[in-house]
């Protein structure tokens, strides 16, 4: 029989560290290139390799949880609905409010791709959240790094080089990650706001001391306000606005790309950016989240021309979504930065098996 | 005391001293290339004074051309260096090797911008950490991380230790609180890792550098994100007659779901010495107290302190008292921010240790540590962030003593052993440099360690910067019979060990 955590079924433990260790081995012998795959709900991001998949899912299971500590612990294959579940059960969360893609998302592939929700600019990534990690290299060797203390400086910070590599440096068997209080209260409110106005008013508030935890722009302005019911209302009652439709639904679907702005064919793009930078010129529809820091684009202009406006005011682009396969997808490194990227690789993963040119070709 | 590093960690050259100093010289002019023994003095140690090597020329350069020119040369010469800050940190990084160039950064000293719409600043390695926040307070800004050290330590220091500080349980470490950094690396070139946006492109490097104690490049320039300065903070004091319920009190304060922007601990002797220093008003009775900050809107400040207060008090607290006042909030943690001097006044020296264990083990462990103090014959003061388990025993001796400095240190290692059995680290924020490299082969298995030194050859393959520093050669773990071989194997038989 299946345990439930808050209305998810927890599938049994399982341990496949040894299984996952001989396949890579055995990749190992036969020279043979490996795409790591835990639910393949983030299959569309990055370029598309052809190489045989190494099945990660079933390495699952929360493996320590102690909510006086801060810290969860558990194996790469465990879906990220239920080690969410499982927070929620002590009142706490991941703070980064990660994607998921796809109802299968598995913690490990939340923590390759690196990716953050609407939180993200008031409380910290998924980078920011990493503790530690066991992974295995490109030698078949399992290792620990980090470990599950806040504060750890012994060694180099291989666990957080981990996050957002997209697996090309080693594959991730198990992770500990810090995790937050769930606010006592959450309140979205909305607001007209005319587009030119809309920057300066982020950034007002941004630098102020509200307790915002989203701040996000597509027909209006809304914010998330978090902490206890007092607070709250306080911030609310100095900021104004209405408080939003949906409310919490909206953050939801602002993270899981389901509102009617990510429906469509143009490509997407995710520009990351500082939040108060005026991107003039580029041609299409715009969405605006983290305060501006992270900006949704639509559009059917050349990839080199989203390149360099994102790199004109120091910050960078991704082609998030595109219809075409042989798109580069991540923004070019300088030269000299490439060269360390392939010396890093060569360090982890010297036979190149583990997801080649699924970043940048040759990586 | 003249630490030698081990065989395996050392880097022969030739070089021809007076050929080098010209040509350094050639290049950042005279008077910034130091080479006279009584130049080179105040060099020879950072704040671990009781190692000391005298560096073998000292350079001072004035900008990131003059940083890559000297790297330059000692790559192209096989030259070790070593890259100094304020010198004020607290495990040897910044010790001098007895053949190599010390890079002191102190004069790349100015903030570059202030970029008050995008929160950030661009500042040089040698600015001071307080500084930061100074220029952008009248802006309703600050830079979390504040180091105790934070008047004199820059931030080049503290990202090449990953500082952290008493607000850190809230606001972060020096890694949560960049965006870029601008890198020489061991061949003299510039790199820019990282940008102006909250994230990057490719691999993390931002966060490898972080905490990375000179070893991957020499830092030039460093973007640091800025916080809004909170609404209003208050502090609790809060007295135990006893330190094993004061340890408690800590975890159960977290696992009630507050996040207190600060929570510190300091026991029996800290505090007294501390009173008797700057007249806190500390409850010098107590045998710990625990000092709680909580910062934000007023109204949730309001409901933490409540809700800590509670706590505390079912934590069987002998007295919880709050700060009526800033004036009296700020006496609270005038005395935390002291203690570590107060200490310094009643013993002749003390050794401060930097693990970091789980909340949850904190009364054990202050347990165990007080059994070792007996067993050693030495007196230890326990001070430190508890908010996130990290401990700073203060083991107090007499260097004038015949061999009291080797006990202490003996001491300091069975009390970090203590900590990794407890699943912890032997270092939460003061780094390894040499302190702590023998401690490293106990807490990695050489596989890892394997790992690390991969890493550290991506960026210098043959190994000049800060040499014998942070990450140990398998060579040193295996003689010290401490490395963790699995099957009598080593890892990566075919590589060279050195």
């Amino acid at each position: 029989m299946n345990e439930t955590a808050g209305g998810i079924a927890v599938l049994p433990s399982a341990d496949r560290e040894s299984e996952l260790r001989d396949a890579v081995r055995d990749a190992l012998a036969r020279r043979q290139p490996l795409r790591i795959v835990g639910a393949d709900s983030k299959h569309f991001l990055g370029r598309s390799i052809d190489a045989e998949a190494l099945h990660v899912a079933a390495h699952r299971g929360v493996l320590a949880y102690e909510p006086s500590e801060l810290v969860v612990t558990a194996r790469s294959g465990t879906p990220l609905a239920e080690l969410e579940a499982v927070l929620a059960q002590e009142g706490q969360m991941l703070g980064f409010e990660p994607p998921y893609f796809g109802p299968g998302a598995t913690i490990g592939g939340t923590v390759a791709c690196g990716l953050s929700g609407p939180r993200r600019p008031f409380a910290g990534s998924a980078r920011d959240f990493m503790l530690g990690v066991k992974l295995l290299n490109g030698r078949a060797e399992a290792l620990r790094f980090g470990g599950t203390v806040m504060k750890n400086v012994a060694g180099f910070d291989v666990s957080r080089l981990m996050v957002g590599a997209c697996g090309t440096l080693g594959v991730l068997l198990e992770v500990s990650l810090k995790v937050l209080p769930r606010p006592r209260c959450e309140l979205s409110l909305s607001f007209e706001m005319n587009p030119s106005s809309v920057l300066d008013a982020m950034q007002a508030w941004a630098s102020g001391p509200w307790p915002i935890t989203a701040l996000a722009y597509d027909d209006r302005l809304r914010v998330r306000l978090s902490g206890n019911e007092a607070a709250v209302q306080a911030a609310r009652r100095r900021l104004g606005g209405e408080p939003a439709d949906g409310g919490a639904d909206y953050w939801r679907a602002l993270r899981e790309q389901d509102l009617p702005f990510f429906a469509g064919a143009a490509d997407l793009w995710r520009l990351s950016v500082p939040p108060a930078s005026r991107l003039a010129g580029l041609p299409g529809e715009w969405l605006y989240d983290w305060g501006g820091a992270q900006r949704w684009l639509r559009t059917s202009a050349p990839a080199a021309e989203v390149f360099a406006a994102a790199s004109s005011c120091g910050g960078h682009a991704t082609l998030f979504r595109t219809a075409t396969a042989s798109a580069v997808r991540f923004h070019p490194l300088e030269p000299l930065l490439m060269d360390l990227h392939r010396s890093l690789k060569a360090a982890f993963d010297p036979d190149g098996l583990f997801n080649p040119g699924r970043m940048y070709e040759g990586l | 005391m003249t630490h030698r590093s081990h065989p395996s960690e050392q880097l022969a050259h030739h070089v021809d001293k007076d050929a080098f100093v010209r040509a350094l010289r050639r290049k950042l002019g005279p008077e910034a290339v130091l080479a006279d023994p009584e130049d080179l003095r105040p060099y020879e140690c950072d704040a671990l004074s009781a190692y000391r090597t005298l560096p073998w020329i000292v350079v001072l350069p004035q900008s990131t051309a003059e940083v890559q020119a000297v790297m330059q040369l000692c790559h192209a010469a096989g030259v070790p260096v070593v890259a100094r800050g304020a010198g004020t940190g607290l495990s040897g990084g910044a010790l001098p090797v007895e053949n190599g160039v010390l890079l002191s950064l102190t004069r790349l000293n100015r903030i570059l911008a202030i970029d008050a719409p995008n929160r950030l600043a661009r500042v040089q390695p040698g600015v001071r950490n307080a500084a930061v926040t100074e220029a952008v307070a009248s802006l309703g800004l600050l830079y979390a991380p504040d180091p105790s050290s934070q008047i004199a330590c820059t931030i080049g220091g503290n990202v090449a230790e990953n500082s952290g500080g008493v607000h850190c349980l809230k606001y972060g470490l020096t890694v949560h609180n960049l965006t870029e950094i601008k890198l020489v690396t061991v061949e003299g070139e510039l790199l820019t890792v990282g940008g102006m946006s909250l994230d990057a492109p490719g691999y993390d490097l931002l966060a490898l550098l972080t905490g990375s104690e000179g070893l991957l490049g020499i830092i030039v320039e460093v973007v640091v994100k800025l916080i809004p300065q909170p609404a209003s903070a208050r502090a609790l004091l809060a007295a135990f007659d006893d330190v094993v319920a004061a340890g408690a009190a800590v975890a159960s304060i977290i696992g009630a779901g507050l996040l207190p922007a600060g929570l510190e601990f300091m026991d029996a002797v800290t505090l007294r010495a501390t009173e008797a220093f700057v007249h806190a008003g500390y409850p010098v009775e107590a045998a710990a107290i625990l000092l709680c900050e909580f910062d934000g809107l007023p109204e949730q400040v309001e409901a933490d302190l409540a809700a800590a207060e509670a706590i505390l008090v079912a934590a069987r607290a002998s007295e919880v008292r709050r700060a009526a006042d800033d004036a009296e909030r700020l006496r609270f943690w005038m005395g935390r921010k002291a203690a570590f001097p107060a200490v310094g006044r009643i013993a002749a020296d003390y050794y401060c240790m930097d693990g970091t264990i789980p909340r949850r083990c904190l009364a054990d462990v202050l347990r165990g540590i007080s059994t070792l103090a007996e067993e050693f014959g030495l007196g230890v003061a326990n001070v430190f962030h508890a908010g996130d388990g990290n401990l700073h025993p203060l083991i107090l001796y007499d260097a004038n003593r015949p061999g009291e400095l080797e006990q202490a240190e003996r001491l300091g290692a069975r009390i970090l052993q203590l900590c990794l059995d407890v699943g912890g680290t032997v270092t939460g924020e003061h780094g390894v440099g040499v302190e702590k490299i023998d401690l490293l082969c106990r807490q990695f298995p050489a596989a890892e360690l394997a790992q690390f030194h991969a890493v550290k050859r991506a960026f210098d393959p043959h190994g000049l910067l800060n040499p014998g520093k942070a990450v140990p050669s398998l060579r040193r773990c295996a003689e010290l019979g401490a490395m963790h071989v699995h099957g009598g194997q080593l890892p990566f038989p075919e590589l060279e060990r050195f």
